[in-house]
């Protein structure tokens, strides 16, 4: 037995001090199993967040939700899957073709590439990157541009006025939440997503922060189109806005792409005021946890708010929506924004990071 | 290195590639489109620089805002692409000189660099190496301490032109119903409800 165990370590040894991963081909082939570990489990996140909207507003409506494929359910998000695959893609007549089919990728690719910059744990980040938060509100900001391009392609009405909507409705949040981002900048004084939680390992950025979280929030309720801000599906006004047209594998993509953008605001959110891996106290049965789970927990409460809202807010009239993004949202942000700044100056808090 | 000199070239041949695209493309939509690859590209160069800061900057401001209005003005406009390009060879005069000055002065700038390398030095303010200080800091340090005053009297003609922007568009109606909030939110009961005992038989 014991030989067998020296076996086991001196291959284990072998394995991990081996020159090929040293080698161009071996880094690549590390990256390319870590960018695996980050995707297939969040493809995973995504199909069962489906689900978990459906049981959770069923059962906010007194319903049941998906009950037949599988024990509880369970199976239903794959069920949907297999149908989607095997479907007809359909290319309406009038359509630009080559945009019409890249818009679909371009979301699903933009809210994949976010999560390379996301820190699951300590050291544990495909890309540990040195303006990473800025990395990330890049990402989020290109978002629109799969909603554009698709809105503009199909050539075709409701479409065309969802993607109209969603570009006004996009630019605009974004403004406040970079002024938000900038207000827990000034709190760290680094743009490294791993520094920002280290940030919080006292408090947590969402309670000194308290109203800096919740337009945050609402932000990016609004950056991911979904309700009470879902105007650009709006499907009593527009039918479904921009993804009208679309069908199959082409509008899984879509699919996909909005719920793992849904889980990157919720992973962001997370990291900025939640103190990503870290426990809420730094004490015994908190700190058993490993860091990971606490992140996904903290995911998991954050989409959990997402769906409630879903269950609960009806859909915000366009004027109202505008009214609230740049009337309220902007100045408050703004405001906050100086108040941080002189409050860290006037007590010389100023981090140096 | 390898890998970098050939992301270098595949960067600067898709830059250059797209910003041909821009002007050469019949749709403008496509233009738009190629535009916003040229702005990826020129992100990508700036990562191999190290100024990762001014890479994503770029990203968010003119790919996340500045190009997605480009976009939707460009998607509104009713163009008539064959009137439009009649007058190619009217304005094609005036487009060569503008390229032709640009030339020149690019190749002094280039000439000047290669004629004399301290020549920028002597001018510029000692910025910190990269080893030491993140370019973020860096730029921060510049831009908010040396030169504070022009980065503000920048931001004051920005200032400027969208008030102009916004004194040129504003126009006041007569008779446009606004929604108060304020008047909403503080409506009471007895404003809007009352209750009248009608007797059988006769209207209110």
């Amino acid at each position: 037995m014991a030989s067998f165990t020296e076996w086991i370590v001196g291959w284990v040894d072998w394995f991990v001090t081996w020159t090929f991963w040293d080698s161009y081909t071996g880094q690549g082939t590390i990256i390319v199993a870590q960018v695996l570990a980050v995707l297939a489990p969040l493809l995973l996140a995504v199909a069962y967040l489906t689900y978990a909207e459906r049981k959770v507003i069923g059962a906010m409506q007194l319903r049941k939700g998906p009950n037949v494929v599988g024990w509880f359910g369970l199976l239903q998000p794959i069920a949907d899957a297999a149908k989607l695959l095997f479907k007809e893609t359909i290319l309406p007549a009038g359509a630009n073709r080559v945009i019409f089919v890249a818009a679909p990728m371009v979301t699903f690719i933009l809210a994949m590439i976010g999560w390379a910059v996301v820190p699951f744990g300590e050291g544990l980040v495909v890309s540990d990157l040195n303006v990473g938060i800025l990395y990330l509100f890049a990402i989020s900001s290109l978002g629109v541009y799969g909603v554009i391009m698709s809105g503009w392609a199909s050539n075709s009405k409701y479409p065309f006025l969802g993607a109209l909507r969603s570009a006004a409705q996009m630019v605009s949040y974004e403004v406040s939440m970079g002024f938000v981002i900038i207000t827990v900048l000034i709190c760290v004084g680094s743009l490294n997503l791993t520094d920002i939680v280290l940030a919080q390992k006292k408090v947590w950025f969402a309670v000194p922060l308290l109203p800096m979280f919740v337009i945050f929030f609402i932000s990016t309720l609004a950056e991911t189109n979904r309700s009470p801000f879902d105007l650009p599906e709006g499907e009593s006004e527009i039918v479904a806005g921009f993804f009208l047209e679309y069908s199959s594998m082409t509008f899984a993509l879509f699919f996909l792409g909005e719920y793992a953008s849904m889980l990157l605001m919720g992973a962001m959110t997370s990291i900025l005021f939640l103190g990503g891996w870290l426990p809420p106290f730094d004490i015994a049965p908190f700190n058993w946890i490993p860091g990971p789970i606490w992140f996904f927990g903290k995911i998991a409460a954050c989409m959990f708010v997402f769906l409630w809202v879903r269950a609960t807010m009806p859909r915000y009239r366009y004027d109202q929506l505008m009214r609230l993004g740049w009337k309220v949202f902007l100045p408050f942000s703004l405001l906050w924004v100086v108040l941080t700044a002189g409050f860290l100056f006037a007590f010389d808090l100023v981090p140096n990071g | 290195m390898i890998l970098q000199a050939l992301a270098f070239y595949l960067f600067a041949f898709v830059a250059v590639a797209s910003g041909v695209m821009v002007i050469s493309s019949r749709n403008p939509v496509h233009s738009v489109l190629f535009l916003i690859l040229a702005f990826f590209n020129g992100a990508g160069l700036f990562v191999l620089m190290g100024a990762e800061f001014l890479a994503m900057i770029l990203v968010v401001v003119y790919v996340g805002a500045v190009a997605v209005l480009f976009l939707f003005v460009v998607m509104m406009l009713d163009i008539n692409y064959v009137e439009m390009r009649k007058g190619f060879l009217q304005y094609l005069p005036v487009g060569g000189l503008i390229g032709l000055i640009l030339l020149v002065e690019l190749t002094f700038v280039v000439g000047a660099w290669v004629a004399a390398p301290a020549a920028g030095t002597v001018a510029s303010i000692p910025i910190a190496p990269p080893e030491q200080v993140h370019n973020t800091r860096a730029l921060g340090n510049v831009i908010y301490t040396d030169y504070i005053y022009l980065f503000q009297a920048a931001g004051l003609v920005l200032l400027v032109a969208m008030v102009g922007a916004i004194v040129l568009t504003l126009r006041q109606r007569e008779g446009v119903r606004r929604q108060s909030i304020a008047g909403q939110i503080g409506r009471k009961r007895a404003d809007s409800i009352e209750l009248k005992d009608v007797p059988r038989g006769s209207g209110v």
